[in-house]
């Protein structure tokens, strides 16, 4: 996470990810290829449908909590480069716990994401990293949650 | 409406078998491109010296594909009402490029909601797997579903 080895992250940490813009025509795109039920296609539809508008995949808005993730560690690494460090890599992820979609994301929407680091532990299992759990949330430009899921990541811990 | 099915035909223990999805290469390269561009996702050399060991799918697009397998193998035949949470999602093993993929559905247990008795709460067990039935992404969450006759 943002290029910090286990040994530097400490949990009540706030990470700021940026936004992310939901266009109708995104929406409608992603629900095509992953997730082609009639609320997330057409308007027609989504009237009668659970949230009575057109909404997005609740996949959708998790793939773009991973791009502004992802975006916000490239940067961190390459600024650590820059200042001649050399940046913990991200590793991989066994899953996540808690994910929930409180509120739909519609056309037009932009959402704001964030991670909390909430503990970190050894892996015994593998010597040499850690797991570092988090709590990452979505906001819609009214300041409502709409999105949140608590996630882990292996994390090297500091060269000896 | 009446050729859908209801939440009065999901009994506990149900199991829905799912189609099947190749993932090509570039299919596992275009999601990563727009979503997850990290270089195990990307590049295929990369990967190969990563700890994933090849080319593989971003586990948001493993879980993508296996809500396209569940929403052509039910949501879409049935009165589904979509779903407000995920309890637990496991990436128990890479999802390869070039792999071809099923799953299955399981009904854990199920209730009718005491606010809206027009809703039915299914909890779910979703598996992604090879044809060869090495189990890839397990997510456990809740379908809600109407119920036929409230």
């Amino acid at each position: 996470m943002i290029g910090l080895y286990l040994e530097d992250i400490e949990a009540g940490r706030v990470v700021d990810l940026g936004s992310h813009h939901f266009t109708r025509e995104a929406i409608i795109a992603f629900a095509r290829q992953y997730d082609p039920q009639p609320f997330h296609l057409d308007e027609e539809a989504a009237r009668n449908g659970p949230f009575g508008v057109l909404s997005a995949s609740g996949w959708h808005t998790a793939a773009g909590w991973m791009k502004c993730y992802v975006a916000t560690n490239q940067a961190a690494e390459a600024a650590l480069r820059a200042q001649g460090h050399v940046p913990a890599p991200v590793g991989p992820s066994p899953g996540f716990t808690n994910l929930r979609w409180l509120k739909p994301v519609t056309p037009g929407d932009t959402i704001t994401y964030r991670s909390t680091v909430m503990a970190k532990r050894d892996l015994n299992s593998r010597p040499g990293w850690g797991l570092v759990f988090s709590m990452n949330e979505g906001f819609n430009q009214k300041g409502e949650l709409v999105f949140s899921f608590e996630g882990k990541v292996l994390t090297p811990k500091r060269p000896q | 409406m009446s050729g859908l099915l209801h939440y009065e035909d999901f009994p506990e223990g149900l199991v829905i078998p799912f189609g099947t999805y190749h993932l090509s290469k570039e299919e596992v390269i275009a999601y990563a491109r727009e979503w997850d561009p990290q270089p195990f996702h990307l590049d295929e050399d990369a990967a190969r010296h990563s700890v994933l060991g090849g080319l593989a799918a971003s586990g948001w697009q493993s879980s993508a594909i296996l809500v396209r397998l569940a929403v052509d193998g039910f949501a879409n035949t049935s009165a589904a009402m979509a779903s407000n949470g995920m309890e637990e999602a496991k990436w128990l093993k890479p999802v390869y490029a070039g792999e071809t993929l099923t799953g299955r559905a399981t009904v854990l247990s199920r209730r009718v909601s005491t606010k809206r008795p027009e809703m039915g709460i299914l909890k779910m067990k979703f598996e992604l797997m090879t044809a060869a039935g090495e189990l890839k992404v397990e997510i456990t969450g809740i379908q809600f579903m109407k119920v036929r006759n409230p």
